[in-house]
């Protein structure tokens, strides 16, 4: 699938005890920096992925040839601008670009994992990641930052790791997976184990690619990812390089054609099983559980400035659930910002060019870095 | 810096926690933290606000002070702040009750509409009064519950919330509200202050 080359990878030597039992050891994470550390160390911006991200966050992606996923929040003079910091951002484990996940082999059979692999959670992800501060000798992170299932990492890190981010910006995410997020996570896997070339999850070593199943998978999700509006706005009933209607099944719509296409290039990236690994873990992710019903009591124990940030046309992760967020810092009388960006652009808001949203992002740290170096 | 905000800086000991709710463009805000070293957190309803709030660095959450402030834990604030946006809630009573719960103390100001000007503008044009406190045709005004500092002094009476401090505001100077000089005041006051407690 990818080309191992220009990925950087580290080895985690010592054991993580995964939340479903099992301990793993020397497995990879693959990662990718932005900007330089500086002497202090303490310009450091640990960013995390969604579900079908991967480590490069910004200038060109060397294994699909495209721009990184946050290329228009990430780089030189940008709301995350890395002539200031330090950028950090690795795979997921499940992920499939470099980290361990299930697509690489099982170093006690030599066998690629497939469903062997064991399910791992955001706990785990977040756990796994952890060793990277050691890596770079970095104590305490100036930021922790990340959307969707990136922000439910950043919300677990801060849980885990309370003294290890000074700031933390959570963004359209949620502290508990919904039914309806879950519901539309199941109708993805099911699309990929329901394509007769998933072979249980051994397509590999079959010689097959359930490539059907996860475009169908990508291509719900997808409309997941935008806004009833934007789709009108951007597609209306357009038709697709046609006079008229064609009487058949073919792509006659833009939409249709645009999902054809969203659903063909994400198989040449991404790995089917992972995509089940992945979802799985943002459906266990249950923050408010973990607390025994009070999410307030995950944060108690962090002085770290919080600032949540979600999208009025975000039907996926709502304004309410970012909300929620909010309340349980607020009734602990933690230091939580909150605004709401106007966005016709959906759940993906995130990823795209809104400047509201970057240019709150971006005065929110640089403001934060100043204050920071003033107490210094 | 608007001469209100000064008097209510001036009510505020250094090194406390405030909330300023309906903060604004976050001017008062940044003057607590600068000078008083104030732990301040504001709670503003516009967007634009919220994001000019954000740029100037103040730690700011998005939202509606009748929903809102249910989430603040009980006295969690030494002091709350309400500048003149009492009088455009739907309920100011639920309002001025919440900010007593959250804050252990209050600070209100309510622009007075038992000033003369108010009054003549009403006795002789005979329409509502548009005033520089209060800008807005009748229509287009967010004002909906407007009171005079006698009503509201009377209010926080029956509301049995003791008052610590009565300012009256007139464009430049500051004085006591007794209850000696309370219809004087009412007449020529643009602003009440109120620092209260429950």
């Amino acid at each position: 699938m990818n080309t191992k080359k220009n990925i950087n990878t580290l080895i985690i030597k010592k054991p993580l005890k995964l939340d479903c039992g099992k301990t793993i050891n020397n497995f990879p994470i693959a990662f990718e920096t932005y900007g330089s550390l500086n002497e202090n160390k303490d310009n450091a911006i640990l960013v995390f992925h969604a579900l079908t991200g991967d480590q490069f966050v910004t200038g060109l992606n060397p294994v699909t040839k495209k721009d990184g996923w946050w290329s228009f929040a990430v780089g030189p003079d940008k709301a995350i601008d890395t002539n200031k910091y330090f950028v950090i951002c690795s795979n997921v484990i499940g992920g499939c670009m470099g980290s361990y996940g299930p697509s690489r082999k099982d170093p006690e059979t030599q066998k690629t994992f497939g469903t062997d692999f064991p399910v791992i959670t955001i706990n785990d992800m977040v756990n796994a990641q952890y060793n990277l501060l050691e890596h770079f000798g970095i104590d305490k992170l100036f930021a922790i930052t990340g959307g969707s299932m990136g922000g439910m990492q950043v919300l677990q890190f801060i849980t885990n790791f309370p003294d290890k981010a000074k700031t933390v910006i959570p963004i359209a995410t949620t502290s508990s997976h919904s039914a309806q997020n879950i519901a539309f996570n199941e109708l993805g896997r099911q699309a990929i184990t329901a394509d007769s070339d998933w072979k249980d999850g051994n397509y590999e070593a079959n010689n097959t690619n359930p490539g059907k199943g996860l475009a169908v998978a990508r291509m719900a999700a997808h409309i997941t990812y935008l806004s009833k509006k934007g789709l009108q706005e951007k597609f209306g009933r357009k038709l697709q390089e046609r006079e008229d209607l064609k009487f058949g099944f073919d792509a006659d719509f833009q939409i249709e054609s645009y999902l054809r296409y969203q659903g063909s290039v994400f198989v040449d990236r991404f790995d089917a099983n992972s995509y089940l690994y992945i979802t799985r873990a943002m459906d266990y992710f249950d923050l408010v559980k973990q607390f025994n019903g009070n999410l307030s009591d995950a944060f108690k124990n962090t002085k770290a400035k919080f600032f949540v940030i979600s999208f009025t046309s975000d039907w996926l992760y709502p304004t309410q659930e970012n909300k929620d967020i909010v309340i349980a810092l607020n009734s602990i009388g933690a230091d939580v910002g909150f605004v709401e960006i106007v966005s016709d652009k959906g759940h993906d808001s995130f990823l795209l060019d809104v400047p509201d949203f970057l240019n709150a992002l971006k005065n929110f740290l640089d403001k934060s870095y100043i204050e920071l170096k003033n107490e210094k | 810096m608007k001469n209100e905000f000064k008097v209510i800086s001036d009510l505020i000991e250094d090194n406390k926690k405030v909330l300023d709710v309906g903060c604004a463009d976050g001017t008062l805000m940044q003057f607590l933290k600068e000078h008083k070293n104030i732990n301040v957190r504001g709670l503003e309803i516009s967007k634009e606000k919220v994001q000019e709030c954000i740029a100037k660095g103040l730690t700011v959450i998005e939202g509606n002070a009748e929903k809102d402030l249910k989430q603040f834990p009980d006295k969690s604030f030494d002091y709350v702040v309400l500048s003149q946006t009492l009088q455009a809630f739907l309920s100011p009573e639920i309002v001025l009750d919440e900010l007593l719960r959250v804050g252990k103390k209050a600070i209100v100001t309510i622009p007075n509409f038992g000033n003369w000007q108010v009054r003549l503008h009403l006795l002789f044009k005979g329409t509502m009064p548009i005033t520089k406190s209060l800008p807005e045709q009748w229509h287009s005004t967010p004002n909906l519950h407007m009171c005079t500092i006698k009503d509201f002094v009377n209010f926080i009476k029956f509301k049995e919330i003791k008052m610590i401090k009565t300012l009256a505001l007139n464009s430049n100077n500051t004085s006591n509200i007794t209850n000696s000089n309370l219809g004087t005041k009412n007449l020529f006051a643009d602003l009440g202050i109120f620092l209260i407690e429950k």
